[in-house]
């Protein structure tokens, strides 16, 4: 009979946990969308923030996230991937591919704050490039590339070593062979890997504080790569802490929720795909 | 007899330890040649040092000579693409490529610049016809290979492997994974091969090295034991070990 009472209670506790969860998302959420929804407009979304006029608009923010994104991802694409390529196609010492991937490893769990201070020092100071979306581009290729690497790596290790023998079998050069067997067997995954790193890189702040700046005025692609250009996260603490518009914050919070949800969403779906493919 | 390849004091190392001790023997042309002997004897590394496919191991070790065509194989200056362009290999598991049919056997023409379409037309249909699978998948080359059964799967790599034009063609274990069926089909094609090409396989079936090959290489514990015609090795064998594995007394 105690049996029976225990059971129960720990499939109550159990269920309250999972309760706790789904309530502390959706109040999460919820409340965002309840402070945050009203704010937005069309005008938000479409102009920027005019001192003259006294009103404020997100545009050139969304804009900075994205020329973000793909500068980027343009640079950390090929690097990471190639440098996947290598560690597990070319590199014949076991040891130091295991050290390059404890230090890729390694890096993942480093506080972005911390690549942030690096870029600023780096990029801005250093090197000399103004603070704009080059310099926190450059900033979070540091942090993303050891995701890129560690997801290519696991893609190209799905694709069968029997391919790479057939191929090779034949007279294939080892490039040649990577090139038409085992790449384009190993892009699904590839490609869910670069959606992730998407995501990371449309929540990330504290690494773009000092190297992308602060900068709420509108910019084409090329001047915004060396002028202050804040993006959607650093708006967000822009307007919310330095001007006090708490719902404009609440607004881009809306916009920053949506965004991550349908990157993970393209990346689920891809995952599906792969997993198809697989089977 | 003609040769096809002549090894010679072939020794080979996976790190410490000594795989092949000593191998010399003269390959025939145009015979199919059956490597047999128990498991872990070598014989499946004995054949990849046949195409230079054990310089994908790490850590192997090779002395002596594999000669082809007056030339060691692995003299320093040998370019390996065009050796296994010559020499030719199917594997123990059927491995087409996640392609069409066509794609998978006009791959090889087009690793050696082949593009042609028309070119490749023709070498496609050539090798699936030499390989006895053409009128089962004429009408379905676009179709993935992967939809094919295990013993046409294996049909079409053999297909890709001649659509190269090799001279040796390499079977490692080819129809171990396949039913009897496919295994009396495939064995047919290789009495049809022998023709053009020169077979070596590996085989764990003593039937199968009776049925069809013409000589025999028996291997055990990295050395090699005895090669004759298949007809004396298995009615006189010289060595008691031959005699041994033959009759099923061990392995």
């Amino acid at each position: 009979m105690s049996r029976r009472i225990w059971n129960n209670a720990v499939k109550a506790g159990l269920y309250i946990c999972s309760a706790v969860t789904v309530a502390l998302l959706v109040s999460l959420i919820g409340y965002i969308m309840y402070r945050g929804i009203p704010a937005l407009s069309f005008h938000l979304l479409s102009t920027q923030s005019s001192y003259l006029n006294d009103t404020i608009g997100i545009l050139p923010n969304i804009l900075n996230t994205l020329y973000i994104i793909i500068v980027t991802m343009a640079i950390a694409i090929p690097i990471g991937v190639c440098a996947a390529l290598y560690l597990t196609e070319y590199a014949e010492n076991k040891k130091l591919v295991s050290a390059i991937e404890f230090a890729a490893e390694t890096l993942t769990g480093i506080p972005s704050i911390i690549f942030g201070l690096v870029g600023m020092l780096v990029f801005t100071q250093l090197l000399g490039i103004k603070q704009g979306i080059l310099a926190g581009a450059l900033t979070l290729v540091m942090m993303i590339m050891p995701t890129i690497i560690r997801t290519t790596q696991e893609s190209l290790k799905t694709v069968p070593m029997s391919y790479r023998e057939g191929a090779l079998a034949m007279g294939a050069g080892k490039w040649y062979m990577i090139r038409t067997v085992v790449l384009p067997n190993a892009v699904d995954g590839i490609v869910t890997g670069c959606i992730l790193a998407v995501g990371r890189i449309i929540g990330e702040s504290a690494a773009l504080l000092f190297t992308a700046g602060f900068g709420l005025v509108l910019n084409n692609f090329v001047d915004s790569l060396t002028s202050s250009s804040a993006t959607l996260t650093v708006a967000l603490y822009v307007y919310a802490s330095e001007r006090g518009e708490t719902n404009v914050a609440f607004a881009i919070a809306v916009v920053l929720i949506i965004l991550t949800l349908v990157i993970n969403m393209i990346a689920g779906l891809a995952a599906g795909r792969l997993r198809a493919k697989t089977k | 007899m003609d040769k096809a390849m002549e090894i010679k004091d072939l020794n080979l190392w996976y790190g410490e330890h000594q795989a092949l001790e000593n191998i010399s023997v003269d390959l025939p042309k145009n015979e199919i040649t059956a490597l047999i002997g128990p498991s872990g004897c070598g014989k499946s590394t004995f054949l990849k040092t046949l195409n230079r496919m054990n310089d994908l191991v790490q850590g192997v070790r090779i002395t002596g000579e594999v000669r082809y065509n007056g030339k060691n194989i692995y003299d320093p200056d040998v370019d390996v693409t065009d050796l296994r362009k010559k020499i030719g290999m199917v594997f123990q598991k059927a491995n087409p490529f996640p392609m069409s049919i066509y794609d998978n056997i006009a791959y090889g023409p087009r690793i050696h610049g082949v593009h042609a379409k028309v070119k490749l037309d023709e070498i496609v249909e050539r090798s699936l016809k030499d390989a006895a699978i053409w009128n089962e998948v004429k009408d379905r080359l676009r179709t993935s290979a992967l939809g094919l059964s295990g013993g046409q799967q294996q049909r079409l790599c053999i297909a890709r492997a001649l659509a190269v034009e090799p001279d040796i063609l390499l079977m490692d274990e080819s129809t171990s994974a396949l039913d009897p069926i496919s295994t009396g089909k495939i064995e047919e094609l290789c009495l049809e091969l022998k023709k053009k090409y020169t077979v070596v396989m590996v085989t764990h079936n003593m039937q199968q090295a009776v049925r069809i090959s013409d000589w025999c290489a028996f291997f055990l514990l990295g050395k090699l034991i005895e090669f004759n015609t298949s007809e004396k090795i298995f009615s006189i064998p010289q060595d008691k070990r031959t005699e041994d594995y033959i009759t099923g007394r061990f392995g």
